[in-house]
């Protein structure tokens, strides 16, 4: 093999990606940047962003997705922190552990939608079980968007199907932290509480970091759960980018709404990275 | 923790037990939940109180579910779509994976950089420039164009699950052969690639399940040749609960079962992000 030949070969392998890469994803991206800011006829135009922020459903939109982050990040961190600790605690069965926890990975977010849905729809198993006990003697509406229901619906549902990614981001950090550390802390006398608080959370900081930027995406996107369990009363930005497109026939207020989602996607990774890394420094 | 007597260790233990076995069953019950309404009696689907332990199983619902308008076509076109988007995101991910994993060369890490960082991105709404792209092309509502995006989707992850794969598959066997005759291109053929199946299988099964899953770019880029997914969702709300429940349950399945499949590849697929 002569040496110019050897340098070749690496760019050469790299080549279909890149163009796939550039045509079906960098292209797109542009496309959505120009529907948005320009007119049919080619003009810039500041129109459809300001139509968008204009619309009800749009600030109602934010608001939910504003909502979500509260609600769902802090129960999925913490449920995924004690799940991935119990791994750490080497129970028997605990690749039957793995291998339960990591199921909502592959499950869809429509379906998760739909089996939550089963449950607190009117007949449905929710109300099943509460009057099983005795506590309602007909279905309570859960599914009435003049109630938070629905947005409790939803939070639920997305905890069930998402917090197993995090699980298993928190998971491969934890196996990186060396034993020697809590070890020395148990030493020191630190209990159980104190050694996740001053050892194993500062180390899993670039993990949390991944999953806090992964999950917030995420949120900001959320779009079949919400229509599979509460259609059109709860609105979400992807979903009106969805019917802009679909029923209105509008592409650019659709692309304005992706723009939009785009950009707090982006803004959302900056803060993260940012706010994560300076805190690392100052702890230094 | 170690420094307590027996008893309150053993009340330690027993707690973490139970913790554990409380997390699977608010796992499982809701998947437990959508199996009993699918294969409950159609007639018996508005009943309430539902039982929560059912007496009677029966297909009716599915077999309903099944029958109904388009179902068995969107199926289908889901199938070919999750296949071609296989089938493209290995054949254009792999080689991109193994340069990574055997080459030094220049721009290496701007490549990595920039395929780590697609993750940043909201995939998805690429659909909405690229339904206009398509109708210009003529390539709108059809399988093909929405696998052109899901492997937009899939190609990062491929590249990266690859590239540690073949980082498994030792050099110098590869080497050996090529000492003995074969050429790069035969080494990589019949020494690299067999050993790396297994790997490469789960990278597949997950571009599989990610297009098997996935509704928004389906719905935006069809029409009238629908992805299972975006049928169920264009008529959610008008569809009588036996279709939801039934079409819940169906497009659930496959991806508990792959996830079975790929369990030991779990952190490599979904962990990656870390490097």
């Amino acid at each position: 093999m002569n040496p110019k030949r050897m340098k070749l070969e690496p760019y050469l392998l790299l080549l279909p990606s890149t163009i796939y890469l550039v045509l079906f994803f960098a292209w797109p991206m542009i496309q959505a940047f120009s529907l948005a800011f320009q007119t049919d006829d080619g003009q810039l135009t500041l129109s459809h962003i300001q139509r968008m922020l204009n619309d009800a459903a749009f600030s109602e939109a934010i608001l939910t997705t504003i909502k979500f982050i509260i609600l769902i990040i802090p129960i999925q961190f913490i449920l995924a922190l004690v799940m991935a600790l119990l791994m750490m605690e080497h129970l028997r069965g605990s690749n039957f552990l793995v291998y339960i926890y990591a199921i909502p990975l592959a499950v869809s977010d429509l379906a998760a939608g739909i089996i939550w849905f089963s449950i607190f729809t009117e007949r449905g198993y929710l109300n099943s079980f509460l009057s099983a006990l005795g506590l309602i003697d007909k279905p309570f509406i859960f599914l009435n968007y003049t109630t938070p229901w629905p947005i409790v619906a939803v939070v639920l549902a997305e905890v069930w199907r998402a917090t197993s990614i995090v699980f298993v981001i928190l998971v491969a950090g934890l196996q990186s932290i060396p034993r020697d550390y809590t070890e020395a802390a148990e030493v020191f006398g630190a209990n159980y509480l104190a050694r996740i608080r001053h050892v194993i959370l500062p180390m899993l900081k670039p993990s949390i970091q991944v999953a806090l930027i992964l999950r917030t995406l995420l949120a900001v996107q959320v779009f079949a759960v919400v229509l599979a369990l509460a259609g059109r009363g709860v609105k979400v930005l992807a979903a009106e980018a969805y019917r802009w497109h679909g029923e209105y026939r509008n592409p650019h207020m659709a692309a304005a709404y992706a723009m939009f989602i785009l950009a707090i996607s982006l803004i959302t990774a900056l803060f993260y990275l940012r706010a994560l890394r300076s805190t690392e420094q100052s702890v230094l | 923790m170690s420094k307590t007597f027996l008893p309150s260790r053993l009340i330690g233990r027993g707690f973490t037990y139970l913790t554990a076995i409380l997390i699977v069953l608010w796992i499982l019950i809701p998947i437990y939940l959508i199996t009993v309404a699918a294969f409950t009696p159609r007639e018996m689907i508005y009943d309430f109180p539902k039982e929560l332990v059912p007496k009677v199983f029966s297909t009716d619902t599915m077999r309903f579910f099944l029958g109904a308008y388009k179902v068995l076509e969107s199926f289908r076109n889901s199938v070919i779509v999750a296949i071609i988007s296989v089938v493209l995101s290995i054949t254009i991910g792999a080689p991109a994976g193994y340069a990574l994993a055997r080459y030094a060369f220049r721009g290496k890490d701007v490549y990595s950089i920039a395929i780590l960082s697609t993750r940043a991105f909201p995939v998805v709404i690429l659909s909405i420039p690229l339904a206009v792209t398509f109708i210009r092309w003529g390539m709108y509502d059809s399988v093909f164009s929405v696998a052109l995006l899901h492997v937009a989707m899939a190609l990062p992850t491929t590249i990266l699950v690859t590239s540690s794969v073949f980082l498994g598959v030792s050099r110098e066997l590869e080497e050996a052969a090529m000492t003995l005759g074969c050429s790069h291109l035969q080494a990589v053929l019949r020494v690299v690639l067999p050993l790396s199946l297994p790997g490469l299988a789960a990278s597949a099964i997950f571009t599989f399940v990610l297009s098997w899953n996935e509704v928004f770019a389906a719905t935006i880029l069809t029409l009238f040749n629908r992805t299972l997914p975006a049928l169920l969702i264009v008529q959610i709300d008008q569809s009588p609960i036996a279709y939801r429940f039934a079409g819940g349950f169906f497009i659930l399945i496959p991806a508990v079962v792959f996830m079975f499949f790929i369990r030991k590849y779990l952190f490599t697929l979904w962990g990656i992000t870390l490097k």
